[in-house]
Parts: C-alpha cells; structure tokens; sequence
C-alpha cells in the first residue's frame, strides 16, 4: 500500500530532525571549522589548508602523528589477520557440530559485549606485573622468565592491546562466518567431493569464494573500528599512549589535541585532524568495499 | 556510503543460530581424533573467552589484602564489601542509574522515531523519500566521535553541555542509521494487504502504523532495541567530554575517574568492572537472539 507523501513527510519528519540537528549538522561543520584560523574559541579568517599544513609540519605532530598512524595500521593489519583467521577456524570447527555450536557461539561473544574501557582495565589488573594474576601463573609453573612487564614495556604494549582486541571482538567474525557457511548448500561440497576433491581443495576453491563477501564485511567494519579505537587504549595506556607514547592512537592524538592541549588554536589543528581521520576511514571503508564488490562478481561471475 | 546502494535483498537479519540442521550433519561430520581434537580447541577457546571475566567477578569478592598475597586465589569466603564501598563511597550507585536513564532514553527515542521512519521510507516510493533513506543509512558508516567538537559546541550554545538529556539526544540521534535499516527491511517484508484493508474500514494512517503495523514488526523492534542497547551502555567518548558533574557520569566515565584516583583499591575497582558489565551479561542472557541478529544484520550491507 502506498503511502502519501505528505503523510509519509510527518512520519518521517522526527527522525530527520534529531538526525540532521545531532548528526549530520556536526559532521559538516566539524569539516568546516578545519579551514578557519582559531583563537580560543572564536573564529577567526580563512586559512584554506593552513591547518592542515599544520598538522605535518609542527611539533608535537611531526613526531606523534606518524607514530599513531602507524600504530594505528599495525593494530588494523594484526587484528584482521588474526580475526579473519582465528574466526574462519573456529566457525569451520563449529560447523560441523550442531548440539554445541548455539552454546559455543554465545560463550565466544561475551567479550563483545563488555565496554572496551573495562575490557582495558581488566587487561591492565590481569597484566600488572606484581600482583596480576596472569604473572603470578606464569611464575608458579616455572616460566620465571616469561613474567613480563607486559603493558609497562614499550616493545610489548602495542602486541598485547591488539591481542586483548582480538579477544574480545572474535565472536563477531565467529558468527558472521557461521551464518556464511550455513548459508553454502551442502551439494556443493557433496558434488566437489564425489568428483574426487579433497577437504582442503574444497575449502579453498569453494567455500573461501562464496565466503568472499562475510570476509569482506569484517575487513570493512574491523578497517572503521582499528581506526576509532579509542576507549581501550585509553583505559591500558591513559590520553598519551604509555608507556612512552607506545600506546598512542589518532583518536587518543585528537583528543589530547582538542581537549587537552590548551593551544589557541586547538579547534583548528584538531578538525584539521578529525576531517583527515574522517577522510581516511570513509575513503578507506569505500574504496575497500568497491574493491571487494569487483572481486565477488569477478569469482562469482 | 556503500549501505545506500544495496538496500537489503534477503530483508529479515539472517539468524545464524537457527542455520539448517542438515549443513552440520551427515559427511562432514569429522570421526576420532580429528573430532577429538576440534572439541579441544574450541572448549579451550571458550575458556579463554570466559576465564578473565571469571577472574574479574571472582576477584570483586575477595579483599585487597587476598588479592595481594594469592592473585589467583579463588573466593573461599566471598565478601560483597568491594560493592558495598564502590556502590556509595565510589558512586557507581549514581553512576549505574545514570547509565540507565541516558541508555533506556535513548534507545527509547531512537526506536520511536526510526519505526515511523522506516514505515513510512517502505510505503512510499517518491523520490524525496528515497534521497532521505539513503540518507539515513549513509549513518551506518559515519565515524560520529569525529564530530564531538561541533556537538560539544552546539551542546555549549543550547545549553546541553553537562545533561543527560543532551546525551539522550545525541544518541537517539546516532542510533537513526542502524534502526531504520533494520526495520525497513522488516516492514518491507510486510504484505501491503492488511492495511489496504483496514483503510478501506477508515482507519487512518496513524491508526494503521500504531494498531497494525507495530505488532507486527515486534521481533524487529526487540532487535533494534536490545542491539542498541549495547554500545550506548559502553560509550566512553561522549560522556567523558560533555559531562561535567560527578553526580552525572554515566559508567564508563565514573569507572576512569575512580580508575585514576584509587589505582591500588584493586577489588573496589573490580566490583566496579563487574557493576559496569553485569547489565549487559543479563540482557544477553535474555535476548541472545536479538543481540545475534543485530551483529549479523551487517552480514547485508
């Protein structure tokens, strides 16, 4: 049944409101507070890219945002290699099971519901190296050595906040890729095996492509969470990323620089930050996304 | 923007608990040891996944002195003081009625606004409303935390700055996107006759959404609900910026400044991790189908 569109403007029209006022009107403006010149909290003439130019040529960025880039990629490269893989084994091992697979789902995806900041903190008490449980088992069964500071060292700080990740976002791509390869018909394995193909051919040449689009939904949407990540490395590492800054993300640089940095143009350097973040992950997201669509239908046909 | 151009071909969430039965049985079923071996990686997995968790609520009931001297003592004589001292010393008490009034809030007025929405982006076919629809599910992908400058200063000039009720808005607002994708497709699925008829009887449009339509997508609504219950509970961002009063921080907030100032009160802290996540342990408890079926709802985009 169709529906006036009149009517429908009336029904529509809350949504629209709270949307555009909340959402969309600070999304534009946080852009175009990128191109003025700032004094506190007054705006200033336009600059064009002047803040923009700012953020690779001025201390403290010339130093902190080329680290939180890159630690920003390590974390995004690791956490989908290890998701893509880790959760592609687990739902391959599941699927075969269907008493335990419900139970084993639902435990796997605990984790994905605690906060990320309590996540942090508990990671961080589980870790503490005098008191933390997980030194303190290490000890007692005789591995002395492995009894590491773990969160304090700035060579296993970023390695440890990507696994802690890991261990609590794996029941998503868990049960994304249950649900794709329950949606594979078994006469293609059936046929694929009575014409004399083995297990792992199977799982390479047929059911790797038809999951091609599940995979492809976990890379975008762990691409647009590695590159937000903000309240776990906040909670392990505190606002500047310790230890030594080993921590340090774009989102954690962005909200010293707005909030914390006391500069006088702060709402300047600090859009000019959050537009390239944006740009980066909203690019980054449809490029890879249109990428993908193109590999589909190319295997696909 | 990559939701806009495939609005969801197969509509309902796909709910991977309820796959086939037949796609785990039969010739895939692995014999032996090769069977043995899967059963040992997955329960082991699932003790990973769940072990931390244990240890964080099984040391909320011991003392600071127990937990000093055995880490990884178990809770012989389980003692509620660490809550006791977190729920009024600590204020997770005014913290935890916080987070619910802000969480119901806005998850309230997110669901009221997109069902209307939604209903009436389904029943209209008018270019307008097609622009709008595409819209909204551009939101799906839009990294909002990006905009918390602009949000902070519209919230300054309105006077929202340090209210709860600004936090209800700005997340009903961000919670538009995910709800009227959801529901769209649930009404979309809805056959147009009911309403043809109840229209006939002289029931007005109104009428027809509230007495007809609404039940009907009940399941939907649980969905939305319950799946955006989730990450506003655990928001960490927004509150930690346009709050200011203590005796207004929602949890996570709370959490990071006691966090901060009582470092070493190691069990008060973990009765705050565990106040912090109980909630959302319980609505997992009950509505793991709805909770399911919102992660997998992104299977489409």
């Amino acid at each position: 049944m169709r529906m006036r569109l009149g009517t429908a403007a009336l029904f529509v029209l809350p949504a629209l409101v709270l949307f555009g006022v909340f959402i969309l009107y600070p999304m534009v403006t946080a852009f175009s507070y990128a191109f003025f010149d700032w004094q506190g909290t007054s705006r200033g003439a336009f600059v064009g890219f002047k803040q923009f130019e700012a953020l690779f040529t001025k201390p403290p960025f010339t130093t902190d945002l080329p680290r939180a880039l890159l630690h920003n990629i390590v974390f995004f490269l690791a956490t989908i290699v290890l998701q893509n893989s880790i959760g592609l084994g687990i739902a391959s091992l599941l699927h075969s099971r269907a008493s335990t697979r419900r139970a084993l789902q639902t435990l796997f995806a605990v984790p994905y519901l605690v906060s990320p900041l309590v996540v942090g903190y508990l990671w961080s008490l589980l870790l503490s190296p005098a008191f933390g449980p997980v030194n303190t088992l290490l000890r007692k069964v005789g591995l002395e050595s492995w009894a590491l500071p773990w969160l304090g060292d700035p060579t296993t700080a970023l390695p440890v906040v990507i696994l802690i990740s890991v261990w609590q976002w794996i029941g998503f791509p868990v049960l994304l890729y249950g649900a794709a390869l329950g949606g594979i018909p078994e006469e293609f394995s059936e046929a694929a095996r009575v014409d004399g193909a083995r297990p792992s051919q199977i799982f390479r040449r047929i059911k790797l492509p038809l999951l091609l689009p599940a995979i492809g939904t976990v890379s975008v949407l762990t691409f647009i969470f590695a590159m937000e990540a903000f309240a776990l490395p906040y909670a392990v590492g505190g606002s500047t990323g310790n230890p030594g800054g080993a921590t340090d993300f774009l989102s954690l640089l962005f909200y010293r620089t707005a909030f914390d940095s006391g500069a006088t143009d702060a709402i300047g350097t600090s859009s000019a930050l959050a537009t390239l973040l944006f740009v980066v992950i909203f690019g980054g997201a449809l490029t890879a996304t249109w990428v993908l669509r193109r590999q589909e239908r190319r295997l696909l046909g | 923007m990559t939701a806009t151009t495939t609005v969801p071909a197969a509509p309902a969430p796909s709910d991977p608990l309820r796959q086939p039965k037949a796609a785990g049985g039969g010739t895939t079923r692995r014999r032996g040891p090769g069977r043995v071996a899967a059963s040992i990686i997955l329960w082991g997995y699932a003790i990973v996944a769940l072990l931390p968790l244990l240890i964080m609520v099984m040391s909320s009931l011991r003392t600071n002195m127990q937990l000093a001297t055995d880490p990884l003592g178990l809770p012989t004589s389980p003692t509620f003081a660490a809550y006791r001292r977190a729920w009024t010393q600590g204020q997770f008490g005014a913290y935890f009625l916080n987070s619910l009034l802000v969480t119901i809030g806005a998850v309230a007025l997110s669901t009221a606004v997109s069902t209307a929405a939604a209903y009436a982006l389904a029943r209209s076919n008018s270019r307008i409303m097609r622009v709008l629809e595409a819209l909204f599910l551009s939101g799906l992908m839009l990294p909002i935390h990006l905009a918390v400058l602009p949000i902070f200063y519209l919230f300054d000039g309105v006077g929202l700055i340090d209210s709860r009720i600004g936090l209800i808005l700005l997340y009903g607002a961000g919670g538009v996107p995910f709800s009227v994708f959801v529901l769209g497709a649930f009404f979309r699925q809805v056959p147009g006759e009911l309403e043809e008829a109840a229209a006939i009887d002289g029931a007005g449009p109104w009428r027809v959404f509230t007495t007809i339509m609404i039940p009907l997508v009940r399941p939907a609504l649980a969905t939305v609900a319950v799946f955006r219950f989730v990450p506003i509970w655990n928001d960490f961002l927004f509150p930690l910026v346009l709050l200011r009063s203590d005796s207004k921080y929602t949890l996570p907030v709370g959490l990071s400044t006691f966090f901060g100032e009582h470092a070493n009160d190691y069990s008060t802290i973990f009765a705050g991790l565990v106040i912090t996540t109980l909630p959302l342990i319980a609505l997992f408890a009950i509505a793991t189908k709805q909770i399911v079926a919102g992660l997998t709802a992104g299977m489409s985009k």
